[in-house]
């Protein structure tokens, strides 16, 4: 009996120390934990900051705002910033999963453009800083789609897509799915209106056979390498595809489209709260700014980065766009939630 | 005494008589072989030559090139995540093997054998509980257990490699405990019973018989799990934090971003680091 | 012994298997929130009488029959020939079926991607075949034919490994023997060999099975996302849009229904095989 007893004490301990090893983390600099999406930040950016506050930076990546939120929700997770969209904010708000913003230690804040300034998803900047944006419209190749799509509805129409059946993408996104159908159909993106609703399931359904995939992580290189010659998707996406192919264009349809804006957020359980801050800051100096523009190719809230952006880039599928183009913010809807959720699941079940 | 065993099913084998369809089957069979090692390997082909690819697109095919192998040595993402894959693998695999190895030997000791085919169906739930279903079930306990640690003790621990590998654990218990109980009822009882009528307490036994003819089971296993926990992606993805990155799901969200080709480098290096393993451990047990 | 030798496995599994299955079966029982909200109700299990859900639930059970049929066809046949090789080939030719593993099954998932895409690998050799116009495609990415063949890849070696296992075991004499009492060999295999090898084919096809059952990433990447199957529809719940744990805690139950049913048809046919043994 007690050589079992032995046993399983040496067990034990084995597993024990192998545990505590693996898993306290001996760090004695001041270390920020950085939760954003994938390649969305210059990597030169974190060394310009280490350098300069004497900090280490940890970056961790998601692919979409509802996996960092199923994160940030489990718990126990320990970062220091996040980067939500618009209407994550909202919803982490809402679950009280954000700590609020000490905006003195933010000065920057006074590069940010007009419109980004008091967001109407966070009014007064009191739980985020917009860092980065951009609208939703459709890419195509301009030698092989003729004439342009110029609307939404010509990405609905069968007659105006069928030429093109399997080279045609649209986003995995839930949201941005049923809204560019219910904008086609003549009706506001956030209708809960079931007769609006069964009209844009109508479009979706009658879209479907011609597609070749609804994809929201590699529409860019689909369209840059020829896959497809059409795709619903993000500006600055299409800008990066514009740059690995040059007969890639981008159009912002008529009927109006959706407006994102991508934040930094401190989520509860910060460690390092005025560092996190401090980032934030840093990132809103023009020159940083632009660096990560010029890097990235997304928009930047900063107003003032401008004059350190390159020229083709202000002239791309992020910057240009029509001055009077209509533009929504997408909210998230928890009323009618169930009927899109309805429409979704009967797009993707049939 | 497994060797002379082997060769005399061998013989057995050739002695097995040729009927008149053989001569249709015997090229079916080897055509099945053919077919199912080009469908097995193609997407390697594919993933090895696009490593050397000059495109950053792992879909067109830009020139040779070896600027992906220099980039990956130059990633530490990719290497933090290779570190944290191989760590929890080497982790998992020391605690399945043990646990699983123990459950194994329990479960084919116990006397109450109704009750024994019980506890193997238990044993191999999480064989039998899909791995996203384990990842949810693992994810919601950490959440509760945290939450409850934090009221009681206000201390909230955190997701990160620990998690993971206790997830991992969880599995590769299962996998080594199948292995190691096929082993050891394929052994021969009257081994075990003979030394005790020697005079051997059952740790001896154990120790000294037991242990030594399921060895190859157990490294087996250790393999299986260890493997296994490599490549393991949705239940990781579920119970991992910052820091815990492995190379599964560096890739994921790599795919969300565009994967280069550096991942089909990385990819080719493992495939080749494994044939090397296998290879040394044939020579290896050759000279034995 | 064999009590303190069960204890520190069982406790493991109990706490980070059986517990946590049981914390999904009462959150199967919530009602969904930010995350949940806990009020107990059966309205998530009532919701899955849902007949669009029993569509995907119906073609997600499909899937994986298919995929298992079809990985059994080729995987025996595959096992045999390993198993009648000479020694070191026999050992290099099962190394090779295992061999797949070890790389990435996200990225070999992605290579698939670059072979059947429009102007793919099998695009290339279609038109230097002449079967192919220089602009057409046979378009097979994106399709349910993709992600059934993305299915049977990752799961054949799951086939072959426990098939081999058996066949290695087998005693060899038995067939010799009912080939002396006057049986072909194709007899043989039906009433000999199949039988004997049977627990191999059963292991086999619940490994493949089940996860086949539950898998998302082959048919968000291979299908195109465009044929939801319920490993898609469950993970949708958890960690996208829109987020509602407790139907996607009780889909998951569900499918363990499924497969405890599967597993209890094993254990019967499992017993059955013994007996001609």
């Amino acid at each position: 009996m007690p050589r079992y007893a032995w046993l399983g004490g040496l067990v034990l301990a084995i597993v024990v120390v192998v545990g505590v090893i693996l898993a306290v983390n001996f760090d004695t600099t001041k270390t920020l934990r950085i939760f954003i999406w994938e390649e969305y930040i210059d990597p030169e950016v974190f060394r310009l900051f280490e350098r300069e506050f004497g900090a280490r930076v940890i970056e961790d990546n998601y692919g979409s705002n509802e996996d960092m939120r199923a994160k940030l929700q489990a718990g126990g997770t320990v970062y220091d910033l996040v980067v939500p969209s618009d209407y994550m904010v909202v919803l982490l708000r809402k679950e009280d999963l954000l700590l609020p913003i000490d905006l003195s230690h933010i000065p920057n804040l006074q590069y940010l453009g007009a419109r980004f300034r008091d967001p109407p998803y966070d009014p007064g900047h009191r739980y985020s800083v917009p860092y980065q944006w951009g609208i939703t419209g459709i890419g195509y190749n301009k030698s092989q789609v003729m004439p342009p799509p110029t609307r939404w509805t010509d990405l609905f129409e069968p007659t105006r897509i069928e030429l093109y059946k399997n080279r045609i993408s649209m986003l995995n996104d839930m949201r941005e799915v049923i809204a560019a159908a219910l904008v086609a159909a003549g009706h506001s993106p956030e209708s809960s209106d079931p007769q609006h609703l069964a009209q844009a399931q109508a479009l979706l359904l009658r879209q479907k056979p011609f597609l070749a995939k609804y994809d929201s992580e590699s529409f860019e290189d689909s369209l840059a390498s020829g896959e497809t010659v059409l795709a619903h998707g993000w500006s600055g996406e299409i800008a990066m595809a514009q740059a690995q192919n040059p007969d890639i264009a981008f159009v912002v349809p008529a009927e109006g489209t959706f407006v994102f804006v991508d934040n930094w957020a401190i989520p509860k359980g910060a460690r390092q709260k005025e560092l996190a801050e401090a980032f934030m800051n840093f990132v809103l100096r023009p020159e940083i700014s632009a660096m990560i523009v010029n890097h990235a190719r997304y928009a930047s809230v900063n107003d003032a980065a401008r004059a350190y952006i390159k020229p083709e880039i202000l002239n791309g599928p992020s910057y240009a766009w029509p001055e009077d183009a209509k533009l929504w913010w997408l909210h998230d809807f928890s009323d009618a939630g169930r009927l899109y959720e309805r429409v979704w699941l009967e797009l993707k079940g049939r | 005494m497994a060797r002379p065993l082997q060769g005399q099913q061998q013989g057995q084998m050739m002695h097995v008589r040729k009927g008149s369809l053989d001569s249709f089957i015997e090229p079916l069979l080897a055509l099945n072989a053919l077919l199912a090692y080009s469908f097995l390997y193609l997407p390697i082909a594919v993933l090895v030559l696009f490593s050397f690819s000059a495109s950053r697109y792992a879909s067109i095919w830009g020139g040779f090139s070896l600027e992906w192998y220099a980039k990956l040595f130059h990633n530490p993402d990719i290497f933090q995540a290779l570190l944290n894959s191989l760590l929890i693998a080497a982790a998992t695999t020391s605690i399945a093997t043990v646990l699983g190895t123990l459950a194994a030997v329990g479960l084919e000791r116990l006397p109450d054998r109704r009750r024994a085919s019980h506890y193997d169906v238990a044993l191999t739930l999480p064989i039998l509980v899909p791995d996203i279903v384990q990842a949810i079930a693992l994810l919601l306990f950490f959440v509760l257990v945290f939450n409850g640690l934090e009221y009681v003790l206000d201390w909230r621990p955190a997701l990160g490699r620990t998690t993971v590998i206790i997830a991992h654990a969880v599995f590769a218990i299962a996998y080594v405990a199948v292995v190691v109980r096929a082993r050891l009822s394929g052994m021969d009882e009257r081994l075990e019973e003979a030394a005790m009528d020697l005079g051997a307490n059952e740790w001896q036994v154990f120790q000294r018989i037991t242990l030594p003819l399921i060895w190859p089971g157990v490294l087996s296993g250790g393999l299986l799990a260890f493997t296994l926990s490599l490549d393991e992606f949705v239940i990781t993805f579920f119970t991992s934090g910052p820091g815990a990155t492995t190379l599964p799901i560096q890739v994921w969200s790599m795919v969300k971003r565009g994967v280069t080709p550096e991942i089909n480098a990385l990819s080719t290096l493992m495939l080749l680091t494994s044939i090397a393993l296998v290879t040394l451990s044939v020579v290896l047990q050759r000279r034995r | 012994m064999a009590i303190w030798c069960l204890l520190p496995p069982a406790a493991w599994l109990g706490l980070f298997a059986f517990l946590p299955l049981g914390i999904v079966m009462v959150i199967s029982l919530t009602e969904r929130g930010s995350p949940v909200a806990w009020e107990l109700t059966l309205g998530n299990y009532a919701r899955l009488a849902d007949p669009l859900l029993l569509t995907i639930m119906g073609r997600s059970l499909w899937m994986a029959c298919v995929t298992t049929v079809l990985c059994l066809v080729f995987g025996y046949p595959l096992a045999y020939f390993i198993v009648q090789r000479r020694m070191p080939a026999r050992r290099w030719l099962y190394f090779l079926t295992v061999l797949p593993l070890w790389a990435n099954s996200l990225v070999l998932t992605y290579a698939w991607m670059v072979v059947l895409r429009a102007d793919g690998v099998v695009d290339q050799l279609a038109r230097l075949a002449g079967w192919l116009g220089t602009h057409q495609s046979l378009n097979w990415l994106y399709t349910p034919g993709a992600v059934m063949m993305g299915l049977v890849y990752w799961y054949l070696p799951f086939m072959v490994y426990p098939i081999y296992s058996s066949l290695e075991k087998f005693d060899w004499r038995l067939v010799e023997a009912a080939q002396d009492l006057g049986a072909t060999r194709v007899a043989a295999f039906f009433k000999v060999l199949l039988p004997l090898t049977w627990p191999g084919v059963l292991a086999g096809g619940l490994l493949v099975f089940i996860p086949a059952l539950s898998n998302f990433v082959v048919p968000q990447f291979l299908g195109g996302a465009k044929a939801a199957l319920i490993g898609n529809v469950i993970q949708e719940r958890f960690l996208s849009q829109p987020q509602d744990w407790p139907l996607g805690s009780a889909l998951a139950l569900v499918i363990m229904l499924v497969i405890s049913l599967a597993i209890w048809a094993y254990f019967k046919f499992a017993h059955e095989g013994e007996a001609i043994g």
